[in-house]
């Protein structure tokens, strides 16, 4: 698509998106959000980039190949229940830690729950923007055969 | 021990490939070893085995079910032992020259030691559930075997077929053996209770379906069409399974369930005259064959008929007897058949001849198994052969069938006998053919052949040494006394006084040898009654094979039609069915509560958007307008979900409703108009079916709402969700924590999802590398 309006709002929404999506996967145990909204919100943030700028574009803004993305979602999520077997509980039992970082208002709990839930953002984004990526170039190459 | 000799087997057979890559000579011997030291060890044990009823050894292996790995070595397993150890090891050493130059040699060895261990595990096995393993583990070795020379489509073809009629019975006999361990009590052989059987309301089924599977095992009428397909197996294999050993597991079968089986109609009958057809009926095929080997499994099929029958009369002296001579004088011929063979190529009995010249080891010993084969005395086969006929003299009912079938199937055996045994070695060969003499058989192929024909001299002469004890056990096992009786088996006593029995051996002696003599004219005047055969069972295994395949491709054609149109369909509407079948009986329309009452203003303009996206959704034109349509229902959907204290599922339904419209007009962007609309019929016809859908989910959901509220679980979760899971928002707490599980499931199959999309839509290379280049 050539619109610039589309183009130049996509450059700026794009970097918006992501840091939304990473804030509404964090606040997610307490807030509204969670790792499969985040991962989600980010996607959909790449897609509009592929949507502007080409799929190539939008896989190098990524950096990571979301097939690797995919593995390596499933491994964290699939990992963050390890830690609960080693002190003898269920797989996938919640662990937590309290910190208590200087200057914060309140102390920090850090658990399992939480990896599970980036191990799920990253999966989610991997999966959509392969879907993405894939359809996308599938419509370039029949652009190319037409 | 027991267990462990048949462990020794299976290590053997695993190990069989390796020893022969690193010696074919030397490696196939000492597999070959094995089984002739096993041989011994049972031999040494016979004493034993012989005495009373055996003895037994048990691991256990599912106590709950009561199955055991029960083993019980008595007569008739010591029997059996001795032919699989002895004729097997014989027959290994024999295929090692046979299959010299096989590049495969290994693995055939290897196939050939496991099924030696599957049929010793079926002979000694003692538990009904152990036996039926063992069974199927003979079937699929003998499919193995037998298209071993995969290469050719009708190896394969005979290899399916025997696999497919064994299979059946295997079903069958696995039915009918489950309902006897119900029946008599217990799993365990040796303690089936016989008078409960009888008496039980199974009893029928039970004999039907084991006899079924012993049939189709044992090639009986009318499933006598496989076994001489089966010779396409090389040779020792056609020795050991198609004679000796593997078509007798179901001879086997009957006689261990004689005695708690045996009884008037179904089962005596059944063994009776299916077992005088097969063994007419083989008989007269054999002699219409024109290879030795084809001849050589009609005649196998003639004497497997005859043991059945002999089982049902309840001759069980003359089966014990019949079967011990018959495994020795048929695995020789086969042998030798193959030799013959492979030194000339030459497969027709009538165009080899005079070749006791040049090997006249090998002749000799076919010269006596042929006589064996026909009932010459002093033969082992002669003894066998009287006690046949005077089987079928002295039995009560069956007297004139079993005598006339037993003659004429004896005179045509005695026919097929002199063709294969005696006519290539000792009369002049056919003129014209120019007969090579290639590969002379070495010692390897010679030594089982001779050992075999000497053991029936032997037999013949001494019966005390082996055979009668051996005969004895045997008897007892077959036989409800259990006690082994006193058996003599000494031939001059049958030839003298002469009784009808003699002058009916004779007789037939005299009618094969003419028939042998004028067999062109037989031939000729047969041919009629031969051509009969395409009316039999073979036919019908084809016929049926093809009916089969028919009516899966006719069936897949309506059931998986690729219409996702038909698909749709018929989901919705089962599910109509299945919901509206459990709401009809408990919905009950005056609790209903009043749902449209408390609506304000918005949530009615919002319901009326959300009716107007879906109405113009299936207004439009083009795909994509239609998607963008059920995007504006998604979204309304999102904000009542918002307006209704769900945020995360507001939030998530506008992500996906996002990236599915994305989505969407990437796959749908190319898509043309929608120019093969249905016709107007099945546009009704989905109107009906959706808006039945439509209105059975709506009133579930209404019905849902007016059931009591069972709110444990969803308290549960309000509860803990804090205190356990250190999470105010419920939905995350359980995603994450409390249903953590169901969540990492969930997310497998996003990813599995995501990475199907990729393979199937980009077959080639990777997008990186492209990037890259």
């Amino acid at each position: 698509m050539n619109s610039v309006i589309f183009r130049s709002s996509t450059q700026v929404l794009l970097p918006f998106m992501l840091t939304v999506s990473v804030v509404v996967l964090f606040r997610g145990h307490n807030e509204p959000g969670g790792g499969f909204v985040g991962g989600l919100l980010a996607a959909s943030g790449f897609a509009l980039h592929a949507m502007a700028f080409g799929y190539r574009s939008a896989q190098d803004t990524l950096r990571i190949d979301p097939r690797v993305l995919i593995g390596v979602g499933l491994f964290i999520a699939a990992g963050s229940g390890i830690p609960s077997l080693l002190v003898g509980e269920a797989y996938l039992q919640g662990l937590w830690i309290t910190l208590e970082p200087y200057g914060f208002p309140e102390p920090l709990k850090v658990g399992t729950p939480l990896a599970f839930d980036v191990g799920v953002y990253l999966l989610v984004l991997g999966a959509a923007f392969l879907m993405v990526c894939t359809l996308e170039e599938y419509r370039h190459d029949a652009d190319d055969g037409s | 021990m027991t267990a462990a000799s048949l462990s020794i087997l299976l290590i053997t057979a695993a190990l069989a490939p390796a020893l022969c890559r690193l010696s074919r000579r030397v490696g196939s011997l000492v597999v070959a070893a094995v089984p002739l030291a096993l041989g011994g060890w049972f031999m040494a044990v016979a004493g034993d085995a012989l005495s009373g009823s055996g003895f037994a050894e048990t691991w256990t292996w599912l106590p709950e079910l009561g199955i055991d790995l029960a083993f019980r070595v008595d007569g008739l397993a010591i029997t059996f032992a001795l032919l699989i150890c002895l004729i097997g090891s014989g027959v290994l050493l024999y295929a090692s020259s046979y299959l010299s130059d096989n590049p495969r040699l290994g693995s055939f060895m290897g196939v050939l030691t496991a099924f030696m261990a599957a049929m010793l595990g079926l002979v000694l096995a003692d538990n009904l559930l152990l036996l039926f393993v063992f069974w199927e583990l003979t079937s699929i070795t003998s499919f193995l075997l037998i298209g071993f020379d995969h290469e050719r489509e009708r190896a394969r073809w005979a290899s399916v077929q025997a696999l497919l009629t064994t299979g059946l019975g295997g079903l069958a006999l696995l039915a009918g053996l489950i309902m006897l361990g119900l029946a008599g009590g217990t799993w365990t052989i040796s303690e089936l209770d016989a008078a409960r059987v009888l008496e039980s309301d199974l009893y029928t089924p039970i004999a039907v379906l084991v006899l079924l599977g012993a049939f189709t095992k044992s090639a009986i009428f009318p499933f006598h069409y496989w076994l001489p397909n089966a010779m396409e197996a090389p040779s020792p294999v056609s020795a050991l399974l198609h004679s000796a050993t593997m078509v007798k597991a179901g001879v086997y079968l009957v006689a261990r369930l004689n005695p708690t089986m045996a009884g008037p109609l179904v089962w005596d009958e059944s063994l009776a005259i299916l077992g005088g057809v097969t063994m007419v009926l083989g008989a007269f095929l054999a002699t219409r064959q024109d290879q030795l080997k084809r001849i050589l499994a009609y005649s196998t099929v003639s004497s497997l008929g005859t043991l059945m029958m002999l089982l049902g009369l309840g001759a069980a002296k003359a089966a014990a007897t019949y079967l011990l001579a018959h495994a020795i004088f048929k695995g020789c011929l086969f042998l030798v058949a193959g030799s013959l063979t492979k030194a000339t190529g030459e497969k027709d009995p009538d165009r080899l001849g005079g070749l006791m010249s040049r090997d006249p080891v090998l002749g000799g010993a076919a010269i006596f198994a042929a006589l064996s084969m026909a009932g010459m005395f002093p033969l082992i086969g002669f003894v066998g052969k009287e006690l046949v006929i005077k089987a079928g003299l002295s039995h009560p009912e069956w007297a004139t069938f079993a005598t006339v079938g037993v003659v004429v199937a004896g005179a045509l055996t005695v026919m097929a006998a002199l063709l294969v045994g005696v006519r290539p070695f000792m009369l002049a060969p056919a003129s014209g053919s120019d007969l090579e003499w290639r590969a002379a058989p070495g010692w390897r192929q010679l030594t089982l052949p001779v050992a075999l024909a000497a053991v029936g001299i032997v037999a013949g002469l001494a019966p005390g040494l082996y055979a009668e004890p051996l005969v004895g056990g045997m008897v007892a096992s077959i036989t409800p006394s259990s006690v082994p009786a006193e058996i003599r088996l000494r031939w001059f006593e049958l030839l003298w006084p002469p009784s009808t029995a003699t002058f009916l051996s004779v007789a037939a002696l005299g009618i094969g040898t003419a028939l042998f003599a004028w067999r062109r004219l037989y031939r000729v005047a047969t041919g009629p009654v031969a051509r009969l055969e395409i009316l039999g069972p073979a036919r019908a295994y084809d016929g049926v094979l093809a009916g089969v395949t028919w009516i899966a491709a006719r069936q897949t054609r309506i059931v998986q039609n690729g219409s996702l149109q038909t698909y749709v369909r018929v989901m919705l509407l089962v599910v109509t069915v299945v919901v509206g079948l459990a709401l009809s009986r408990s919905l009950d329309l005056d609790l209903l509560p009043d749902v449209a009452g408390d609506a304000t203003a918005l949530e009615g303009m919002l319901i009326l958007a959300l009716c107007g996206a879906a109405l113009a959704a299936v207004m439009q034109k083009t795909a994509l307008a239609t998607v963008a349509c059920l995007s504006g229902v998604g979204f309304v959907l999102a904000i009542l979900f918002a307006m209704y204290g769900a945020p995360d599922l507001a939030m998530t339904q506008f992500s996906v409703e996002t990236l599915l419209l994305i989505i969407f007009v990437l796959v749908l962007f190319h898509l043309p108009k929608y120019s093969n609309l249905t016709s107007r019929a099945f546009r009704l016809l989905d109107i009906g079916v959706a808006g039945v859908f439509g209105i059975t989910f709506g009133l579930f959901v209404v019905a849902v709402l007016a059931g009591e509220p069972t709110s444990s679980v969803a308290e549960f979760h309000a509860e803990n969700a804090v205190p356990g899971g250190f999470g105010r928002n419920i939905v995350n707490v359980i995603l994450v924590d409390f249903r953590a599980m169901d969540t990492l499931g969930e997310i497998f199959v996003i990813g599995v999802a995501g990475i199907g999309v990729y393979t199937m839509l980009r077959p080639r290379g990777t997008w990186r590398k492209e990037a890259a280049s």
